[in-house]
């Protein structure tokens, strides 16, 4: 009886390794036949000076086809802008990186949560259902200061919004 | 015959005073960051003290217990004296002057980086070269189990290898490969920065060589406490191994799947692609399945020790167990913090969950139920188990080791759950402090205080760990029975040779890890334009 057990254990576990070894082959298939997914680097000691990422272009911003993307950057130790303001009820591209070393936030009450890395952009979406104002802590150890990394995001009425963005080519609300 | 007495001891006395001190730091930063105190006026001691907490108690202690736990395995479960003493005292050596050469610069404020060290911060170079020591005395008792066991194999051909050492030889050889990552990362990226010679680090590719060691160090944590599940348990209680096939099938899982996983530590991470993400959660599933094995085959046979008690029906046996017996304890308690962990466990690992845990309180609170708890526990029943055999001495306090592994107990419990629950309201790990009058965290306040409370019962524990350890020096002198491991239902007489060896799984555990690991690195390494200035800790900005 234990015996049988036994083997019915063995049995399942020869089935997860030879599914895992299937999964093995046809992810390297998978790669083989796609283009690497992008990464984007950058180069964190010229970041203010030209490209996405200098000091007039960080914020919230009205792309051409309509969509919103808020461009962030971490360093030791603040980010900037430190306080995002964001449509509720609207996809948000965010794209951000750090200048100095390593660091990430969340956002309190969403399921905001990335690493910055220097060196390399992270870009991910979000949206924000409701009004509120929230709280961005760094998460990840950044120094001796890493305690007093925080940020704030305030999503406001999409109308509202708009109507700011219209006055405005970068918002905030620091 | 026990002839390496006080090598084992001399492992598990320092691991057990190193791991003391670590407590009480881990105390301290509990109540700094506590509303019990107010704000710390200088930081940095907080991260010095997190540093060392991390680095004691990740790399220090558990090494220790492992290399101190093997030697007693490869001596007693072989039959045979280690060959090799004095090699091992020389990696026992380097492991002390590994510790020390880290710690004196973390003390100094000089590598206040945490045991992850993510670069491109750069801390003082005798920190990084403090670890490499201790790996470096770790790989010798890799080389040493493994030189044992071919020697007994020599003596005993065709014979089924002990579980035991079986068990332990599989944890060697993960550790070995495991910690190549890690190595890697120093001695390629840090250390040629932290020297001087070079002035940039690539910070993406330093993770992704991290991750490889990070993940499956915790399997080489949980070895000992998984060794001690089916080769101790069922004898100190008086039961039955249920199945030593089992017991060799889950190491077998362990040394083969538990390196290629390690990338779900960063799923938020810029630099590694989704693909590369999936498949590691995917992996990661798949070491589920030896602590599913471990946990049926250990719950049968502690029943069988209920029912040879004389245990009837379907829950008699559980009253018919040996409560009383330190080792029962230990393990009960320790299969209900896995339990607990484990459920957590499956949310860490669910790519969509862990975007509301990721580097929140969270981890921190799970990791400390697992592993301080359900394998630390333990390491106690071990240490309980082996110090008569390495004294010479009765431990005959039985009382008292069941209040402290009580303590343990309940102090996780309490130290732990309100850990995890700050976490998902979203509070920061690795911080050293926090503003409670601010309304957004003033909702975490009490909650952090109960983790300080948790702590307070643990250092309790730990002091009475140590108070039990020394009184079994002055013992009175015991004439002991040899030491005996597990007996399975069915000892086994011939294995086929997939489970009475090692060069298939090896083999399989490194092509999984080149699959799995070769692809994003390779990709990186190929990247133009990602390293980027290092930052030394020594002059914050
Ligand atoms: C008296 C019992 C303990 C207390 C009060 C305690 C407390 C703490 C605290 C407050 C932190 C810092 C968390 C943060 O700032 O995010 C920490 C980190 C840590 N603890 Fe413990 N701990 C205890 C026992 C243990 C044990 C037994 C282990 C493992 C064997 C352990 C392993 C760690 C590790 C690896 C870290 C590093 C975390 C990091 O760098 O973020 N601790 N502990
Ligand atoms: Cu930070
Ligand atoms: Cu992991």
């Amino acid at each position: 009886m234990a015996a049988q057990a036994e083997l019915r254990w063995a049995i399942l576990v020869i089935a997860i390794v030879v599914f895992l070894l299937g999964m093995v082959v046809y992810m390297s298939l998978h790669w083989a036949l796609m283009p690497p997914a992008r990464i984007e680097t950058i180069d964190p000691t010229t970041l203010h000076l030209a490209g996405e990422f200098t000091e007039g272009n960080l914020g919230t911003a009205i792309e051409p086809d309509g969509s919103v993307t808020v461009r962030v950057i971490g360093q030791q130790y603040s980010f900037t802008p430190q306080c995002l303001l964001l449509p509720a009820n609207t996809p948000v591209r965010f794209r951000s990186t750090s200048s100095d070393v390593v660091h990430g936030f969340i956002i309190s009450g969403t399921n905001v949560n990335v690493m910055l890395e220097p060196g390399y952009i992270s870009t991910f979406e979000a949206t924000f259902k409701t009004p509120a104002d929230r709280v961005m802590p760094c998460h990840e150890f950044c120094g001796v200061a890493h305690a007093a990394m925080w940020a704030r995001v305030r999503v406001i009425d999409k109308k509202d919004f708009f109507k700011q963005a219209g006055k405005e080519r970068r918002l905030s609300c620091v | 015959m026990f002839d390496s007495k006080r090598l084992v001891l001399a492992h598990f006395w320092v691991a057990s005073i190193g791991f003391l001190i670590a407590a009480v730091l881990g105390e301290w930063q509990m109540y700094v960051r506590s509303p019990l105190h107010a704000w710390i006026s200088n930081s940095e001691l907080y991260y010095r003290s997190v540093t060392a907490h991390g680095a004691a108690m990740a790399y220090v202690f558990p090494t220790l217990i492992a290399m101190g736990f093997g030697y007693a395995i490869a001596e007693l479960a072989l039959k045979q004296p280690l060959i090799g003493v004095r090699w091992a005292w020389i990696g026992f050596a380097l492991v002390v002057l590994g510790t020390v050469t880290a710690m004196v610069p973390v003390s100094m404020g000089l590598a206040s980086v945490l045991y992850t060290f993510y670069p491109p911060m750069i801390a003082n170079p005798f920190y990084y070269i403090g670890i490499v020591l201790v790996v470096v005395g770790s790989w010798i008792w890799v080389a040493l189990m493994s030189i044992n066991l071919h020697a007994w194999k020599k003596s005993h051909p065709g014979e089924p290898i002990p579980l035991a050492m079986f068990a332990s030889v599989a944890g060697a050889y993960l550790w070995a490969w495991t910690s190549v990552g890690a190595a890697i990362e120093i001695l390629f990226q840090i250390l040629p920065v932290a020297l001087g010679f070079k002035s940039t680090i690539d910070a993406g590719l330093a993770r992704v060589f991290f991750s490889w060691t990070l993940h499956a160090i915790v399997y080489f944590w949980l070895m000992p406490a998984y060794i001690a599940f089916y080769a101790l348990v069922p004898r100190a209680i008086g039961g039955r191994l249920y199945s030593d096939t089992m017991g060799r099938i889950a190491f077998i899982l362990f040394l083969v799947f538990s390196m290629p996983v390690g990338i779900h530590h960063l799923f938020q991470d810029p630099q590694v692609g989704w693909g590369i993400k999936f498949l590691h959660t995917v992996f990661t599933g798949i070491v589920s399945v030896p602590t599913l094995l471990t946990v049926f085959t250990i719950c049968a046979s502690v029943e069988i020790a209920g029912r040879l008690r004389g245990g009837k029906g379907p829950f008699g046996w559980i009253a018919a167990l040996p409560w009383k017996n330190p080792m029962m304890l230990a393990v009960a308690f320790s299969f209900v913090m896995l339990g607990f962990g484990g459920a957590g466990g499956l949310i860490n690992m669910s790519y969509q969950l862990d975007f509301a845990v990721h580097n929140t309180q969270w981890i921190t609170g799970h990791f400390h139920l697992i592993f301080g708890g359900a394998i630390v526990i333990m390491y106690f029943a071990i240490a309980y188990d082996l110090w008569p055999h390495l004294t010479g001495k009765a431990l005959s306090d039985v009382r008292l080791m069941r209040i402290q592994l009580w303590l343990w107990f309940v102090g996780m419990i309490v130290m732990t759950f309100p850990w995890h629950y700050v976490g998902i309201l979203g509070m920061p790990r690795r911080m050293a402090y926090f503003d409670y009058g601010h309304p957004a965290i003033s909702p975490e306040a009490l909650s952090v205080t109960i983790t300080f409370v948790g702590g307070l019962l643990l250092v309790a524990s730990a002091i009475l760990f140590i108070v039990i350890l020394l009184r079994g020096h002055i013992g009175n002198r015991i004439s002991l029975p040899i030491f005996q491991f597990s007996v399975p239902v069915h000892p086994p007489t011939r294995l086929p040779a997939a489970l009475n060896s090692f060069a298939l799984w090896i083999t399989l555990m490194i092509a999984l890890s080149i699959v799995n690991y070769g692809y994003p690195i390779a990709q990186l390494i190929t990247l133009k334009q990602s390293s980027v200035p290092a930052i030394p800790v020594s002059v914050q900005r």
